[in-house]
């Protein structure tokens, strides 16, 4: 078995509304696959389906080589699942959280304890095994729930949202803590995230959800390669000539200047070549460089191009599941 | 001024949000105004009177006749016809008749020969209610028998004498048994009820259906907790509860593994009936809203507070379906009677049905996914 997710051509309705659109994609072993999509647009929804907590209403798809809805038993033993909620229960310690759900999946006695030494070191929280989950940050909070989730030894592990909400430095935590525990375990991660940054850094693939329906799926570089580039070039110039804003925007493909001062803004299709004609430019008109750099296209980028939209200006949409207590994040 | 307005709006928009809130606060007092109206002070009517004749003489037929005649007017009781004595008290003290009246061998000899003649009532008066209702009707009859009523008593007049056969009951015994099954019902709406669609509200629950374990499992393991923690509590204010209202020798061992019986039992029942009105339901406002209702529903048409005999049709007949009717009663013959199990096979055998049905309902309504 190479592919740890096989999903073909998935649906759900809720009635007339068609959460996820036939999306189809195969996540293979040892991946980390990240699903983004604007708020409402079935991420959740099709993770759902993927840890058997919702039916397909057509379509099929294989998790560790189960299918969700026939082999749904199978399909539960192989996969670890953190909710998009917080789901740790606040008055248990930590360690009593972690031996709960060691016996919901049946793990031996001997090997339970030390699993979840290993995990709870793993994440950080070893020292903490004692307190009550109530007593801590939302970030080691999350980071129990990623132990949790590993406490069976899954070989698919499906995070939904596992950073939204966490500060900065919490989200880094839970970031190097996934890479690590990966690093030590035969482990395929498929997770969703509104940071575009992180995504980019860490998945090895990327599906952009918009609508319900799939409409990117690479590598974080091909997906950027793919869209017209948009590279922003800023410089400044020791005394320029007073034509040097015409002369800029004749550089090899350049979109637009805007200037200020002495520092220009450059919007072009193709970074590289404008930046060599820039250099070339102010050798020949004698102008000094003082300063450049130049941005180059990020999956925010991307994602504007697929989508249509912004992540940060989707409308929140609560699903049809979620109730008045369920505490969610972003 | 102006910021008070601004919280006084958003409460009343959020009221005007919450229907549920709205509609249990009206039928809760409405509720409370029906129920507990008819719960107190009606009529007992339809009282089991076991009668055994063991003279068969005219006077003892003339005796009958009225009883009967007390029966089909103010329907006060209903006439079981005993030929031994014996059987009719066993009958009695496991509580399938309210009194027995026994007309003694020597009635119309005595009667003939104005020997003082003298009917018994033997009564179970663990319910003063339904003892004096059984008396005054008996008191009545007699009055009727011996007329024309004379200003004195003469030795030719048939008396009755009226035999209690257990301790006097104090009010508060009376209650116990309905505060021992309400122990196990609050026990079985915070512990089952409120924190079971809390934890589900949270997401909790999608934490256990993303595990292998099984439907079954899943329910059994809700119920078997929620079945401990009421049983706690039952026990708890059960032995507080008897050396409060000063029952008998409240730690006879055989009757505290009767009362656990029939604790655990109950705490089954309410349970299950917790779990199938909450199987499908996510609002958390939902089990607070009705908790106050349930209570008024359950506890006061079950003879807890007053003897089922004396409510209307209606309320008798959520008495019938009602399971504290039975943990009440069981209760009762235990703590006020010290019956054996033969005394509440009955009661047992319904709240196992009850049980039955309820969970099986529920299993069917319950969902493995979200």
């Amino acid at each position: 078995m190479t592919n740890a997710i096989e999903v073909r051509s998935i649906v759900k309705k809720f009635g007339d509304f068609t959460a996820v659109d036939r999306v189809s994609f195969t996540v293979e072993k040892g991946e980390i696959f990240g699903l983004l999509g604007p708020n409402g647009a079935g991420k959740s929804t099709l993770i759902r389906m993927l840890v058997t907590l919702l039916p397909p209403s057509s379509g099929t798809a294989l998790v560790g080589g189960f299918d969700v809805v026939k082999q749904s038993d199978n399909v539960r033993r192989s996969i670890g699942v953190i909710a998009q909620a917080m789901t740790s229960d606040l008055d248990l310690s930590v360690e009593e959280n972690l031996l709960i759900y060691a016996k919901l999946y049946g793990v031996p006695r001997d090997k339970r304890t030390r699993l979840i030494r290993e995990l709870l070191e793993s994440v950080e929280l070893w020292q903490w095994k004692d307190k009550q989950v109530k007593h801590l940050s939302g970030g080691m909070r999350r980071r129990v729930e990623i132990a949790r989730g590993l406490v069976h030894e899954p070989r698919v592990f499906f995070l939904d949202e596992p950073t939204t909400g966490l500060d900065p430095v919490s989200r880094t935590a839970v970031w190097e803590m996934l890479q690590r525990i990966k690093s030590q375990r035969d482990l395929t991660i498929l997770i969703t995230t509104h940071y575009m940054d992180e995504a980019d850094k860490l998945c090895d693939r990327i599906a952009i959800i918009d609508h319900g329906k799939l409409v990117a799926l690479d590598s974080p570089l091909t997906l950027k390669a793919s869209i017209p580039s948009k590279n922003v070039l800023e410089a400044s110039f020791a005394n320029p000539p007073t034509d040097w804003e015409g002369r800029l925007k004749a550089l090899p493909f350049v979109e637009s200047v805007s200037g200020e001062g002495n520092v220009y803004r450059l919007s072009s299709s193709n970074g590289p070549a404008t930046t060599l004609g820039l250099m070339e430019a102010a050798a020949s008109a004698n102008v000094a460089v003082q300063s450049l750099s130049i941005q180059s296209t990020t999956l925010d980028d991307v994602f504007v191009h697929y989508t249509g939209r912004a992540l940060r200006d989707a409308l929140q949409e609560a699903s049809a599941t979620d109730s008045p207590f369920m505490l969610r994040r972003g | 001024m102006s910021r008070m307005w601004a919280i006084v709006e958003r409460e009343l928009r959020r009221f005007r949000r919450s229907p549920i809130l709205i509609v249990v606060s009206l039928i809760f007092p409405l509720c409370q105004l029906v129920i507990l109206g008819y719960a107190f002070g009606g009529n007992v009517k339809h009282l089991k009177l076991a009668v055994v004749d063991q003279d068969h003489g005219l006077p003892a037929v003339k005796i009958r006749e009225l009883a009967e005649a007390v029966a089909a007017g103010a329907r006060t009781v209903d006439l079981v016809d005993y030929a031994d004595q014996g059987q009719a008290m066993t009958d009695l003290r496991n509580g399938r008749v309210n009194g027995v009246l026994t007309i003694p061998p020597e009635f119309s000899r005595r009667m003939l020969n104005k020997n003082q003649p003298t009917v018994a009532l033997i009564e179970d008066n663990t319910d003063t209610v339904v003892a004096a209702a059984l008396a005054g009707s008996l008191n009545s009859l007699l009055v009727a028998y011996n007329e024309p009523p004379t200003a004195a008593r003469v030795p030719g007049k048939a008396a009755l004498e009226i035999v209690e056969v257990y301790p006097y009951v104090p009010y508060i015994q009376y209650l116990l048994p309905g505060s021992i099954v309400m122990s196990i019902f609050m026990m079985v709406m915070v512990g089952g009820g409120i924190i079971y669609i809390d934890d589900k509200a949270r997401g909790l629950h999608e934490g256990y259906l993303v595990t292998p374990i099984t439907k079954l499992e899943l329910i059994a393991g809700f119920n078997v907790s929620g079945t401990i923690k009421a049983v706690l509590a039952g026990f708890a204010i059960m032995l507080i509860g008897s050396v409060i209202a000063g029952v008998p020798n409240p730690f006879d061992p055989l009757r505290i593994v009767r009362l656990a019986v029939v604790i655990v039992v109950t705490a089954f029942a309410l349970i299950s009936m917790m779990f199938l009105i909450m199987v499908r339901v996510s609002d958390p406002l939902l089990p607070r809203a009705i908790f106050g209702v349930l209570n008024t529903v359950l506890y006061f048409p079950s003879g807890a507070v007053y003897p089922t005999q004396g409510f209307p049709g209606w309320m008798q007949v959520i008495a019938t379906v009602d399971p504290f009717t039975y943990a009440v009663h069981a209760f009762k013959s235990l703590l006020l009677k010290n019956t054996g199990f033969e005394a509440i096979t009955g009661d047992l055998a319904y709240l196992l049905v009850f049980s039955a049905v309820a969970m099986t309902a529920a299993t069917m309504l319950f969902k493995r996914t979200l």
